[in-house]
């Protein structure tokens, strides 16, 4: 990581006596793309706002560039934010909304002019300076946003949910987009979003934020193919989650009872005991779907098949009732290749590109459960 | 508190400013009121002590007791009678089409723009002996001599309504606005006929609106003095015309002041009533 | 029953707007007794306008209207944008007294402002006309203003603070202008309620002010004033002008 720019230490925040941060410290570098990815509820709108100066920790301390900020109001503070639902100002031209913080800083008419169009062409909206908000599509309001935003340079751009307003398709243009400005403008970017396939996408870093603790703070490969615990597993991606115990351990590898296979499988990072419980972490891609005469693996049947394009998903219920999914990618020597429901196959992965975490203290919720809570929150 | 002034005055200077102007001008007055009812008359400075409760005793005095009830039974009078007419008024005018309604209600706002006084003073015209009304009934053959209008308990009340009216209307017209026609329908769907589903449906569903359209016409016509000035003569009088009085002219504070007490109360006691209704109905208290 | 209902409204308006027509017909009869035609004639608006005390009432009217609109306006607008914006002790309270000048009965609020007055030893007059009409115009400018406020994105003034604007540039570059309208509204309604005003302005104004509604109040106890006529129609004209100028602003900011 390059040299810090933001740092947050020891936050600690609550509403009414609700907790929303808790104790959480964060390094944010120069010039990176850092995503605070978690469902609603889990602090990371909070913890931009306290970074934006909208809200100020009970605890702890907001460090820019060497200098405590924490209770530096939002206006005397050299980052920007692109709102939710972008917050343009209705009364104000397009030119007007972008030239709005250069005026701020009182500079003279002829910058303003200058700094404004090149902000407008920047996001290609150099002809629609004179228009109103409400004469912009949902994507051009967005570009003004950012505009607006960028123009004061600031040493940070704060994005709070900048696309959840727009449709699937301007998204992903919107998201090309972004990487591009951030790459142009060279300055840092924190993102907040509840989409994890948005996160994976875009971020150099990724925050996994839950009930006001950071969860796991990693690289998109390694949040997505190493998740430090059953949360971070769960959010982001499809995961089947096996029962293991482990039979032996022996240096280097260690032998795990699961799915009543005996499979050889790596040591994982965290200490393991004999009889220790695990979950054995495989992604759907990671299945492999075999023939009902193949020896390897476990036999189940086909109980739902969908056709997703570039790839077929599935799910296969084996003997003991467990439901797993599975996605496999379309073989160019068989375009037929399909199931019918009610098949016999069996299950079975590679070697190796399993992943194991500890059985943990508070035991994981079912999605269904998860999904109750979730509901219950709103 | 310091602090916040330095760290935003602005916002502590609006603060000040709101608190201030309520403070002085809205609840130190009505303690004043307060105050005032329970306190002894005196011709030189209008109140002094000791306390006691005689201007309320006073409210019994059978001479003002026959004022008040019969300022009452006008203003529910002229209650009745706005409810009578505003009601299908509100429910026709929610099924004319939305741009002629536009239209509509500004006629019907336009009246309540303009000076009250001068409105009052238009019905004395038609109203009068040889005014308007008469002549016309006259040339009609409906009557053969002039009609004694003026200066009657009717003509109070007739005042009182004509000024008060789109008060009903208003929010009686809104209430129908929001009531759903897939009620209604489903109400006849299910058996319901159509004085049913009025009594069942329609009526408790547009009982906030009359409530408050209650609120709003059964005060202001206890207490707008002058239509009885205007239309009344000397003996239909309202409670505002003896609380005037005994403010302006009779010069007995506490007394005035305990009417106005017991308007106020009447005026708590239909706003419990209205928030009861919609809490009824399961909406937020207004 | 459609021709029932639409008969039915026309004639409810029919007696709304009778007297006012009558008023405006007799404001041009020639004819002294005010009963019977007498002729087109201009002489009631004549004699009005020759009436020294009444023009002077008709300034003291205009002047004590423009200034309590506009006291009231700046007030009001400042409670709204209080109660919109900050959160402070007392708020329900601050709501709750608003709510009670609103809904009290208008003669229970001159009694207890000239109590008041009395109390202090105010000298009866325009201030204290001015005090008493602000205050029973300042919840209509509050409610005017807060309903604009609801619709209002609660990021926009987070914006402009971002974007470095403190809390006063951010009142007067995004709050003012977006509830700009709500405050015309407000002003044309306090204004008219101002000049409308009877009940409050008996109890509070005093010899050395006189205004127009009093004016016409004492006019209109005894007898009949042709004069009352003319002026009723200029009244009327002139709240007409308001109320579409009112109308026409709202209608423009919702697009």
């Amino acid at each position: 990581m390059t040299k810090a720019l933001l740092t947050l230490s020891g936050i600690s925040k609550q509403f009414d006596g609700k907790t929303i941060l808790n104790e959480l410290s964060l390094t944010i570098g120069d010039g990176e793309f850092i995503t605070l990815l978690g469902p609603s509820g889990c602090g990371k709108t909070t913890l931009l706002r306290m970074m934006a100066g909208f809200e100020h920790p009970d605890r702890g301390s907001v460090t820019l560039s060497g200098t405590d900020i924490t209770q530096t109001p939002p206006e005397r503070r050299p980052l920007n934010t692109v709102f939710q639902n972008y917050a343009l100002f209705p009364h104000m031209s397009v030119f007007d909304n972008v030239a709005y913080g250069l005026k701020m800083e009182k500079r003279p008419k002829t910058e303003i002019r200058e700094r404004v169009e090149e902000a407008l062409a920047m996001v290609q909206l150099e002809d629609f300076s004179g228009r109103k908000p409400h004469q912009l599509s949902g994507g051009q309001q967005q570009r003004v946003a950012i505009a607006r935003a960028v123009v004061k340079r600031p040493k940070m751009l704060l994005l709070d949910e900048p696309l959840s307003a727009l449709d699937y398709k301007l998204r992903r243009t919107m998201q090309v987009e972004l990487k591009r400005l951030q790459r142009e403008l060279g300055i840092t970017f924190v993102f907040v979003t509840h989409d994890q396939e948005e996160a994976l996408s875009m971020s150099d870093r990724i925050v996994v934020l839950k009930d006001g603790y950071i969860q796991q703070l990693g690289t998109p490969r390694e949040v997505y193919e190493r998740p430090a615990n059953v949360f971070t597993a769960r959010f982001i991606g499809q995961t089947n989650f096996f029962p293991g115990r482990v039979t032996r351990v022996d240096g280097k590898r260690i032998s795990v009872d699961v799915l009543g296979l005996n499979r050889e499988l790596n040591t994982p990072s965290f200490r393991v005991s004999v009889n220790q419980l695990l979950h054995v972490l495989l992604r759907p891609e990671d299945i492999r779907v075999l023939a009902p005469e193949d020896t390897e693996g476990v036999p189940g049947k086909i109980i739902e098949r969908n056709y997703k394009g570039s790839t077929l998903d599935s799910v296969i219920e084996l003997e003991d009732g467990r439901e797993v999914m599975a996605s496999e990618f379309f073989d160019e020597d068989d375009p037929a290749f399909d199931y019918s429901l009610g098949e016999r196959v069996r299950v079975s992965w590679v070697d190796g590109w399993e992943w194991l975490l500890a059985e943990e203290s508070d035991e994981p919720l079912t999605d269904e459960e998860e999904l109750a809570a979730d509901v219950a929150e709103h | 508190m310091l602090q916040s002034i330095k760290q935003q005055p602005f916002r502590a200077a609006v603060l000040m400013l709101v608190w201030g102007w309520l403070l002085f001008l809205v609840l130190a007055p009505n303690m004043l009121v307060v105050g005032a009812s329970v306190m002894t008359r005196d011709p030189s400075t209008f109140i002094s002590l000791p306390l006691n409760l005689d201007a309320y005793r006073q409210l019994f005095n059978p001479l003002y007791l026959d004022v008040f009830l019969h300022s009452l039974y006008m203003a529910a009078m002229t209650t009745l009678v706005c409810l009578l007419i505003g009601y299908p008024f509100a429910w026709a005018l929610s099924h004319v089409g939305k741009r002629r309604q536009t239209l509509l209600i500004f006629l019907l706002i336009v009246p309540f723009w303009t000076n009250s006084l001068v409105r009052t003073y238009a019905l004395k015209l038609i109203l009068a002996t040889n005014g308007l009304l008469n002549s016309a009934l006259m040339s009609l053959g409906v009557i053969d001599e002039p009609a004694r209008l003026l200066y009657t308990e009717g003509a109070v009340i007739i005042g009182l309504v004509y000024l008060l009216l789109p008060f009903m209307i208003l929010p009686l017209y809104s209430v129908f606005e929001d009531l759903r026609q897939d009620v209604l329908l489903a109400s006849h769907d299910l058996g319901a006929g159509r004085l049913a589903t009025f009594k069942n449906v329609i009526v408790p569903l547009t009982l906030p609106g009359v409530l408050a359209g209650v609120m709003l016409v059964l005060l202001p016509a206890m207490g707008l003095f002058f239509v009885p000035d205007i239309l009344g003569g000397s003996r239909n009088l309202l409670v505002g015309n003896v609380i005037k009085n005994q403010f302006l002219d009779a010069r007995n504070w506490p007394f005035g002041a305990a009417a106005s007490i017991v308007l106020t109360l009447t005026m708590a006691l239909l706003i419990f009533a209205h928030r009861l209704s919609k809490r009824h109905l399961g909406e937020e208290g207004a | 029953m459609r021709w029932l209902s639409r008969s039915y409204l026309a004639l409810v308006y029919l007696l709304l707007y009778v007297p006012i027509l009558v008023l405006v017909v007799f404001s041009f009869n020639d004819s002294r007794t005010g009963y019977n035609w007498g002729g087109f004639s201009l002489r009631w608006y004549e004699s009005l306008f020759s009436n020294h005390a009444m023009v002077q009432a008709m300034w003291n009217s205009l002047w004590l209207a423009l200034t309590a609109a506009t006291v009231s306006t700046i007030i009001g607008a400042l409670t709204a944008l209080a109660l919109h914006r900050y959160r402070f002790r007392g708020k329900k309270v601050l709501n709750g007294m608003l709510f009670v000048v609103m809904m009290s009965p208008e003669i229970v609020l001159a009694i207890s402002l000239l109590g008041l007055f009395m109390l202090v030893g105010l000298k009866l007059g325009y201030v204290s006309l001015l005090l008493a009409h602000v205050t029973f115009c300042l919840p209509f400018v509050v409610i005017t203003v807060m309903a604009r406020l609801s619709g209002f994105d609660e990021r926009l003034p987070e914006a402009a603070r971002d974007l470095g604007a403190s809390e006063f540039t951010v009142t007067r570059t995004v709050l003012i202008p977006v509830i700009m309208p709500a405050l015309m509204a407000g002003w044309l309604l306090g204004f008219t309620l101002s000049m409308d005003d009877v009940v409050v302005s008996t109890f509070v104004s005093g010899p050395g002010y006189e205004i127009l509604p009093l004016r016409i109040y004492s006019m209109v106890r005894v007898g009949l004033k042709p004069e009352v006529n003319a002026l009723g129609s200029l009244l009327l004209v002139f709240s007409l002008v308001m109320l579409m100028l009112s109308q026409w602003i709202l209608s423009r900011s919702k697009q």
